[in-house]
């Protein structure tokens, strides 16, 4: 039974005022403290779907639910597997990142990937035979997100790889990513040359079985706790994993050097030479957690945003495994060498799966040392990490930001806010070649298209509940 | 030959209030013929395009501006002063604004809390199609919520109002005009003492008018809940009305409530009336049409109370001749305008804060065009009857803006009747407004049911 008496009629009132800044006056005048809300309408044509998804009576409990299994996950590093046997992944098909597509729409660097996965399967003998293969669906496409799993850049996994295994020790689903690569010419970015085919063969036959042996060692590694500790030393988790891979590498030494001697030196050479080592842990880590958080019926919390370098896709937890697209757009950031924006590839990737997560761009506050890629200006990177509050369902309890004084990250994107504020997700990426082989041209922030979360808006207020008695005929 | 200046200005947002000032403002500029400042919505877009003016391609998030002048240096200038006032509006927007950011929807701003401590209420005066979010966001949030935006659909009023009593909130609309809460004045709110009388409104102009009275009486309140128009409706069912009732019944400073209202629909009355039996507070009803006007109200208030009944201050005019016509009452406020038809008894109404007058218009209470307009065509012999209404975010010098139209009537034989609505500690100062309007010509009455009396009475004499 709610009490008679109203909070609002005892002690000084506090008003937030939205709309006509004539009654704000007002209450200046009146000297009554005040908060105003800098209101500005939503994105054309979706005010009817707002109302109608936040008319829905199981909203905001679905949200609650969904955002709490999001931010209460534990995940665990518990090993390393080959795709197939981790995924069931069937000889002769392949995963990409983002949302489903096919060779006929795939972009230069997804072509250039698979091309290349389809050579170290040993199913082509050269470029021209694999790209066959993959235009008369001999190599069947599936995206990682439809199998537990995800790629950063072009997101290529082929069933012989070694994927990370994180298993979420609070609500027991399991995600994996591939291993990765190192920068540069890698078949992430659709680089297929002999060197890339040989790294990946090292890390066939050596990384990966060393991993296995060290992890199975040393027990499931808590990369939750190791991810928070990573945020307060200047990781954002997408762009910078310097710390990160830092920790990961203390953690894992001595049981490396202890399960696999032989190549322990070459194993931490490698992985300590690759600022980017612990992405694809952070990834796995971050999609188990945003799994945590689907299929909640009536919930308007993005579960997943990943880009397949022709289109950028969103899934919503209250709209099952539909994906939600528009156009990938080309990100806007630092190029290497003498690359420029016209060598750069559409937006592609599965490591959005940070910023689903409250890490990555949303976490930009807590990475001064890459503030070169949002204008080079600290207050850019703290600008953009509070922009993400405007949007987010919640702060995260675990993953804090020193300088915000160890504010959570801002996380668990609403559709809703999205359409009301416009505000779309700050997004931080590395920039792919456009042309198949080129490999990674540059690093820095793109824009999702607004249609990606307009058209989800209105797939869920198609699905919404009205409540209350039938309404009219709008 | 005169010359347009067309512009869409995307992302640039102000709300139509603010934009209506700007564009008064420019339209006042020597030069100026035509200015439309205006968000570029379908009705606003519309609105350009039957001036005249060739259109760019513009959405509802950018700035429409359409100005027509006597030439390009008239045009320059006025672009120039557009500029100004325009920053000028970003910087008062930017110091009410959080020390790094400002909040895009109620519910940040409501997690962020107000000042050093905890947001208690909002306001709402969004356009209508999307206050339900807003109001939303604050009732989630825990706030009571004051909604002045109109245009809100029923049902959506109703999911509202019963999300807010599962939650323990209050919604106050919506087209809710006035709240007194903790002595805060929200939307159109006179300058009240704090006192003993709560007050239930599902009227706003209705509630300031009982309480300006008993204001002018010595009498304060407590709090003013407004409950929106429709709140006694059958479709709403009283749901805000019940609940403001047993808040104040709870509420140790409320000693007696005043329930102000049109009158409600049967089962309504009847789940109102058994609610207000079982209150421990005495409540006095003012229900509109069942034989009780406001004046009455608030005298049954002030005798409940104990206190003797003032004579209400009025400002009389010199007699004129009696009038042969029609009484043509220019009002601006809903529940006056029905109060003055009742107690007049006949004569030709027209209340032009409603929806139909309202769209893409600032209030009669802030822009007073409209019934300038409608003064100016009263005809010889009939007598004009208008309200005034005084307060917070209402017209700072009502007085002035009517005064030559009033004065104009007048000298030509139509007699003005003016129900001046305030209180003596209102921004615009009650005796300044009265002897303004009574220089002008006009008999002025701080209670609307005399007044309305009056003015039949300068008819009834010819008839």
């Amino acid at each position: 039974m709610i009490p008679a008496s109203l909070a609002a009629l005892t002690g000084e009132p506090r008003v937030v005022t939205a709309g006509a800044e004539v009654f704000g006056e007002a209450l200046d005048a009146q000297a009554v403290p005040r908060r105003a809300v800098d209101w500005r309408p939503p994105l054309p044509g979706t005010g009817e779907d707002v109302a109608r998804v936040l008319a829905d009576p199981r909203r905001h409990r679905a949200n609650e639910t969904a955002l709490g299994r999001m931010t209460s996950a534990r995940p665990h590093l518990v090993g390393v597997r080959r795709a197939g046997e981790a995924l069931d992944l069937p000889p002769g098909t392949f995963l990409h990142a983002g949302p489903p597509i096919g060779w006929e729409r795939a972009s230069g660097p997804l072509r250039g990937a698979l091309v290349g996965a389809a050579l170290l399967e040993g199913l082509a003998e050269n470029a021209e035979e694999a790209s066959r293969l993959l235009e008369t669906g001999r190599i069947r496409l599936e995206p990682c997100h439809g199998r537990g799993a995800v790629g950063p850049m072009a997101g290529v996994v082929s069933p012989s790889m070694w994927m990370f295994e994180v298993r979420d020790a609070e609500h027991g689903g399991t995600a994996h990513c591939s291993l990765n690569e190192g920068l540069g010419r890698v078949l992430r970015y659709g680089a297929y040359d002999a060197e890339v085919l040989r790294r990946l063969r090292w890390m066939d036959e050596v990384l990966g079985p060393a991993l296995r042996a060290t992890l199975a060692a040393t027990g499931p590694l808590d990369l939750g706790a190791l991810m928070a500790q990573a945020l307060q030393m200047g990781d954002e988790l997408h762009n910078r994993n310097r710390a990160a891979t830092s920790l990961l590498v203390r953690e894992l030494a001595c049981g490396l050097v202890e399960t696999a001697p032989l190549h322990a030196a070459e194993v931490l050479r490698f992985v300590g030479g690759n600022d980017h080592f612990f992405l694809n842990a952070a990834m796995a880590a971050c999609k188990v957690s945003a799994d945590a958080a689907r299929d909640v019926p009536g919930s308007s919390l993005v579960v997943a945003m990943a880009r397949n370098g022709t289109d950028f896709g969103v899934q919503v937890s209250g709209l099952g495994g539909r994906w939600f697209t528009g156009p990938a757009a080309v990100p806007d950031g630092l190029y290497l060498g003498a690359y420029g924006p016209r060598d750069a590839n559409p937006d592609i990737g599965d490591s959005t799966i940070t910023e689903t997560a409250g890490l990555g761009g949303f976490a930009m506050a807590a990475a001064p040392a890459i503030v070169r890629f949002v204008g080079g200006e600290v207050a850019a990177a703290t600008a953009a990490t509070l922009a993400m509050y405007e949007i987010t369902l919640a702060e995260h309890p675990v993953y804090r930001i020193p300088g915000l004084g160890f504010r959570g990250t801002p996380v668990g994107v609403d559709v809703t806010l999205v359409a009301r504020t416009g505000v779309l997700p700050v997004v931080n990426t590395g920039i792919a070649g456009r042309v198949a082989g080129t490999g990674q041209v540059g690093a820095g922030l793109v824009t999702p298209p607004a249609s990606a979360f307009t058209s989800a808006l209105a797939a869920l207020a198609k699905v919404a509940d009205a409540g209350g008695p039938p309404t009219s005929v709008a | 030959m005169s010359a347009d200046l067309v512009e869409a200005r995307p992302g640039v947002y102000h709300d139509s209030v603010s934009l209506m000032r700007v564009s008064a403002a420019l339209a006042g500029l020597p030069g100026i013929e035509v200015a439309v400042v205006a968000m570029a919505t379908e009705l606003n877009l519309g609105l350009a395009a039957g001036l005249g003016f060739a259109l760019p391609e513009a959405g509802q998030g950018d700035l429409l501006v359409a100005l027509r002048g006597a030439g390009p240096a008239e045009l320059e200038a006025a672009r120039a002063e557009l500029d100004r006032l325009l920053a000028g509006l970003a910087v008062r927007t930017a110091q009410g604004r959080d020390e790094e950011r400002s909040a895009r929807t109620v519910r940040s701003a409501a997690l962020r809390g107000v000042g050093d401590g905890p947001a208690t209420l909002a306001l709402v005066s969004v356009p209508g199609p999307y206050a339900f979010a807003e109001a939303m966001d604050a009732i989630e949030a825990g706030l009571s919520v004051m909604i002045f935006s109109d245009n809100v659909p029923v049902e959506q009023e109703v999911l509202l109002k019963r999300r807010a009593a599962e939650l323990g909130t209050l919604v106050m609309g919506p087209d809710c005009g006035t709240a007194v809460i903790g002595g805060a004045g929200l939307g159109f709110a006179n300058v009240l003492r704090p006192g003993p009388v709560g007050v239930v409104a599902a009227s706003g102009t209705g509630a300031q008018q009982v309480t300006c009275l008993l204001d002018l009486a010595g009498v304060g309140v407590s709090h003013v809940l407004g409950v929106g128009g429709r709140d006694l409706s059958a479709e709403v069912a009283g749901l805000s009305t019940l609940r403001a009732l047993a808040a104040l019944d709870a509420d140790p400073a409320t000693e007696l409530i005043v329930l102000v209202s049109k009158p409600p629909v049967p089962e309504t009355a009847r789940a109102v009336r058994q609610a207000a039996r079982e209150l421990a507070t005495p409540v006095v009803t003012a229900l509109l049409g069942q034989g009780d006007d406001l004046t009455r109200a608030a005298e049954a208030v002030l005798r409940a109370l104990g206190i003797s009944v003032p004579e209400w201050p009025s400002w009389p005019a010199p007699a004129s001749p009696p009038g042969t016509g029609t009484l043509r009452g220019v009002y601006s406020g809903g529940t006056l305008c029905a109060e003055a038809e009742l107690v007049a008894g006949s004569g030709e109404f027209t209340d032009f804060g409603d929806d139909a007058y309202t769209r893409g218009r600032a209030h009669p209470m802030i822009d007073p065009s409209l019934r300038l307009d409608a003064l100016a065509r009263v005809p010889r012999g009939d007598v004009a009857l208008l309200d005034v209404v005084l307060g917070h975010a209402a017209d700072p010098d009502p007085a002035a803006g009517l005064a030559p139209g009033i004065a104009a009537a007048v000298a030509r034989g139509v007699p003005v009747v003016v129900a001046l609505v305030g209180s003596r500690d209102d921004p615009q100062g009650l005796t300044a407004q009265a002897e303004a309007l009574r220089a002008a010509g006009a008999s002025v009455f701080t209670s609307n049911a005399h007044a309305a009396g009056h003015a039949a009475s300068l008819l009834a004499g010819a008839r």
